[in-house]
């Protein structure tokens, strides 16, 4: 079992975000967080990659609580996450981005840095071709040199995710990553997580409105409302469930 | 006793200064989020154009007051047009490097003009220090206490019964929100850099007959104001009114009983406290901090 | 041909060795020197602000320790010179430490102003408790190495020039390295940043540690060049001399902060016919700049420059 998320509570300022949200995540699945607007997905996604942590409940990774502790504590464990409003550093370029991904995985701090000792040259040569397999992985090597800022939403996207796999994780948490993506984008990002389950024995965490790429590729969902979980199971389980359905009336048609 | 009342009195007296300069910290921070750091020159402006008038073009009391507020108002004016609205991303560095920018240009306009020395007019009543409990206190330090706490009472009401006060509020917590909702923005920053610099000046034109003005009191007047802001939570008139009395208190008292070269030093050091346990100030209150945008 | 740091290095060094054969009047390396003891505060703020995205209005505070301290102890303790610098350094470093853990929370104009404050916090403690109180002292060795005392203006421009461009390198060094770039995520998101990672507090800290290093050397150098320093010289206008150097010159850009540096300091000897207005000046050649050259001379001729090249 990768990810135990037990009685997870949390409240800001008298507004109840999240109301004892309890699931597993299994080792190697894709597992879905769907749900209306503002029914606490970031939320959650927020707690578990460390950014605060809960009111009440535990967080437990693969053994190990990990509530409560900061987001590159966290990140060294093995969990690393894209973001709903993509976080790239745009004033660095594509591979410096991918490059950072590395530094939860490297040490050479300020001094072998400033003075360039020949263990810092070494790691940074690793990092550089570490980085550059990783940007052929999502196939952006063509984008090298730029600045990050100037690339269009879609590679915005896979940059975002080829930056977490940098970081070797072993679980991903993906926030919305088909949010502004066109129809055959979609379908590309859909293929892409895909092997990213198969290809690198990844566990995944998929925050998403987007229907037909949650049923498409999802092992196993988890329905929020309102901060409280009301479904939990298989695409098929949950597209018949009145509750799901019920929660989204109202909601746009995806 | 007497001594005791001596120095809560001048403390009194530069602390209205302080809780004027605090207020308008506050009236630009409600309408814009920007924390403006030559605050401190609508003083020193006030002041040495009041000498200006009423003693160098010899115009009568009144109407040197008028003169030397509008002025400062004017000024407040420009440096809204020439400095504040060009910049379309109002990155935050970029926003305090400006105001600090333009202190040093009306610094070195003062001094051109002015040159470095004191100036001094009479005060606003003739006649003898009033003598209370033993404490010599002057006529014109009641006439800052006066004034300060008149200017106060109209900036609440201002800001919190009027709806120019309040479209004004507005604009600082979300500027999307406030032009939806049909208030003319960059009208309202304007105003607020106006009215800001007009209550600068009526605070150094008040106190310039007790503690005299020089072209570079400005930054130091500046720093101790926005700790009377900051130490009522940055936003809220009330607080800083309090706390810039409270620095001036204890200024005061700092110089008269331990040694008066620290005075300077209280007033930072009370900011610092605060800014590193207590940042929404003794009356604010954190969520709100969080909440503003910045 | 393409424009590298390591070109640029090399460019630097050459013109910093052949400067003073061609201008070789004490008076035009006594101005150079100044210069070099300014860049070394600009790089260092040019670290923290431009890479790190912290703001610091308070360098002269870290830039009067260095100088105090290393005075001190070099005229009343007999200290070598060298070991005073560095003590300068150390306690600097740990004013550093004091003040960045609590004042790293906050954020923008909070920060910006707790520095402010720290800086004339150290202002009010020299000019009360300094020795000489605002008069000053004097008498403050000059800097020796080996025996062999820096006293002639050739020795002392070589000495300081060498300083910058061994820091400039390792600062560099630096900038394109891990560390660097972790910095640099830092500036453009926090969030990310430690999501990848980083530890901001620390490298947050770090940074500010850095700079007021970097500041302290250069206020042991000017005490031992000067040989006579009082408070005046360590006030907020020092610190907004050093952010001018740094926003003219360009903030993302350690060049720049050279070259900001350098026109700062030259400032007052082109401005020497009209002492009156040299504050006016300053402070329009500081609006001008922000409001048109935002992000610094240098960034934007290299801008020019790249795309040209591209072309």
């Amino acid at each position: 079992m990768s990810l135990e998320i037990r009685d997870i509570t949390k409240t800001f300022g008298g507004l109840v975000a999240l109301e004892d949200i309890s699931f597993d995540i299994p080792s190697g699945l894709i597992k879905a967080l769907i749900g209306p607007n503002g029914a606490g997905k970031t939320t959650l996604l927020n707690i578990i990659s460390g950014i605060y942590p809960p009111d009440k409940g535990s967080v437990t990774y693969r053994g190990r609580p990990v509530h409560g502790l900061s987001p590159s504590e966290i990140a060294r464990l093995g969990i690393s996450r894209t973001f709903q409003h993509v976080e790239l550093f745009g004033n660095m370029t594509v591979l410096e981005n991918i490059m950072v991904g590395r530094h939860v995985r490297t040490k050479a701090g300020l001094i072998a840095c400033g003075l360039r000792l020949p263990s810092a040259r070494k790691e940074e040569a690793e990092i550089r071709r570490q980085s550059e397999e990783v940007l052929h992985y999502i196939g952006l090597s063509h984008r090298r040199d730029e600045k990050a800022s100037s690339l269009p939403i879609g590679e915005e996207r896979i940059l975002e995710i080829g930056r977490a796999l940098a970081t070797e994780p072993t679980l991903l948490l993906l926030d919305e990553p088909a949010s502004g993506l066109n129809e055959a984008e979609t379908i590309e990002l859909s293929k892409f997580i895909k092997r990213l389950r198969d290809e690198r024995s990844l566990t995944i965490l998929l925050v998403e409105h987007d229907m037909r790429l949650v049923m498409d590729i999802s092992d196993e969902i988890v329905v929020l409302d309102f901060g409280k979980m009301i479904a939990e199971g298989s695409p098929e389980e949950i597209q018949n469930n009145k509750l799901v359905i019920d929660a989204y009336l109202g909601e746009d048609d995806q | 006793m007497s001594v005791f009342l001596q120095f809560l009195f001048s403390g009194l007296t530069i602390g209205a200064v302080y809780a004027m300069v605090g207020l308008g910290f506050n009236i630009i921070y409600n309408a814009t989020s920007i924390i403006n750091l030559a605050q401190g020159e609508f003083v020193v402006i006030g002041g040495l154009l009041m000498w200006f008038f009423s003693e160098s073009l010899r115009l009568p009391f009144l109407l040197s007051i008028v003169l030397a507020i509008t002025f400062t108002g004017l000024i407040g004016l420009l440096m809204e047009r020439l400095t504040i609205r060009p910049i379309k991303k109002k990155d935050l560095l970029l926003m305090i490097m400006i105001t600090i920018a333009v202190s040093i240009v009306l610094r070195g306009i003062l001094m051109f003009k002015f040159g470095k020395d004191p100036y001094n007019y009479s005060p606003f009543t003739e006649g003898d220090p009033i003598n209370i409990y033993g404490a010599y206190i002057q006529q014109q330090t009641l006439w800052v206490i006066g004034i300060t706490t008149l200017c106060i009472i109209l900036m609440y009401l201002f800001f919190n019964k009027t709806m120019l006060g309040k479209a004004m509020k507005a604009c600082a917590v979300d500027p999307t929100a406030a032009r939806i909702a049909g208030i003319n923005v960059e009208r309202m920053v304007m105003i607020s850099f106006v009215m800001s610099a007009m209550m600068g000046a009526v605070a150094g034109i008040a106190v310039t007959p007790i503690t005299l003005m020089e072209y570079d009191r400005g930054p130091m007047l500046a720093v101790k104001g926005f700790c009377a802001a900051i130490m009522g939570g940055l936003g809220r008139g009330r607080g800083s009114v309090i706390g810039g009395f409270i620095i001036g208190i204890l200024e005061s008292m700092t110089a008269g009983y331990i040694h008066s070269g620290a005075k300077d030093a209280v007033a930072l050091i009370i900011m610092l406290v605060i800014l590193f346990f207590r940042p929404a100030g003794i009356f604010g209150s954190k969520t709100i901090i969080d909440l503003r945008r910045f | 041909m393409r424009i590298t740091n390591k070109r640029i290095f090399l460019v630097a060094s050459l013109i910093v060795l052949i400067f003073p054969f061609i201008f070789d009047s004490a008076y035009t390396l006594s101005i150079a020197t100044f210069a070099g003891i300014n860049c070394l505060s600009a790089m260092g703020l040019c670290i923290l602000m431009g890479y790190a995205g912290q703001a610091s209005l308070g360098q002269a505070g870290f830039y009067g320790i260095g100088a105090y301290v290393s005075a001190i102890l070099s005229l009343n303790y007999g200290f070598p010179v060298v070991f005073s610098t560095l003590i300068g350094c150390v306690v600097s470093a740990l004013a550093a430490v004091l003040l960045a853990i609590p004042a790293l929370r906050l954020k923008g104009h909070y920060l910006a102003v707790a520095t402010l404050g720290f800086g004339e916090i150290i202002h009010v403690v020299l000019n009360e408790w300094g020795p000489g109180g605002p008069s000053g002292f004097g008498d403050i060795p000059k800097f020796y190495l080996f025996g062999y005392v820096f006293n002639t203006p050739l020795s002392y421009y070589f000495l300081i020039w060498a300083v910058v461009m061994t820091l400039m390198a390792f600062s560099l060094n630096l900038i394109n390295s891990r560390f660097g770039r972790a910095l640099r995520s830092m500036h453009d998101s926090e969030t990310a940043s430690s999501a990848m990672g980083v530890d901001v507090p620390s490298l947050k800290i770090k940074a500010f540690v850095l700079s007021a290093v970097y500041a302290a050397t250069a206020g042991a150098f000017y005490a031992h060049y000067v040989t006579f320093i009082s408070p005046s010289s360590f006030s907020l206008f020092q610190s907004v001399l050093v952010l001018m150097m740094v926003v003219v010159g360009g903030i993302t850009n350690l060049w720049g902060a050279v070259v900001g540096a350098i026109m700062i300091t030259l400032l007052p000897e082109a401005l020497r016919e009209f002492k009156e207005y040299d504050i006016l000046v300053y402070g329009l050649i500081l609006i001008l700049s922000l409001l048109f050259f935002n992000k610094g001379l240098v960034p934007i001729i290299l801008e020019r420059l790249q795309k040209g090249h591209r072309a």
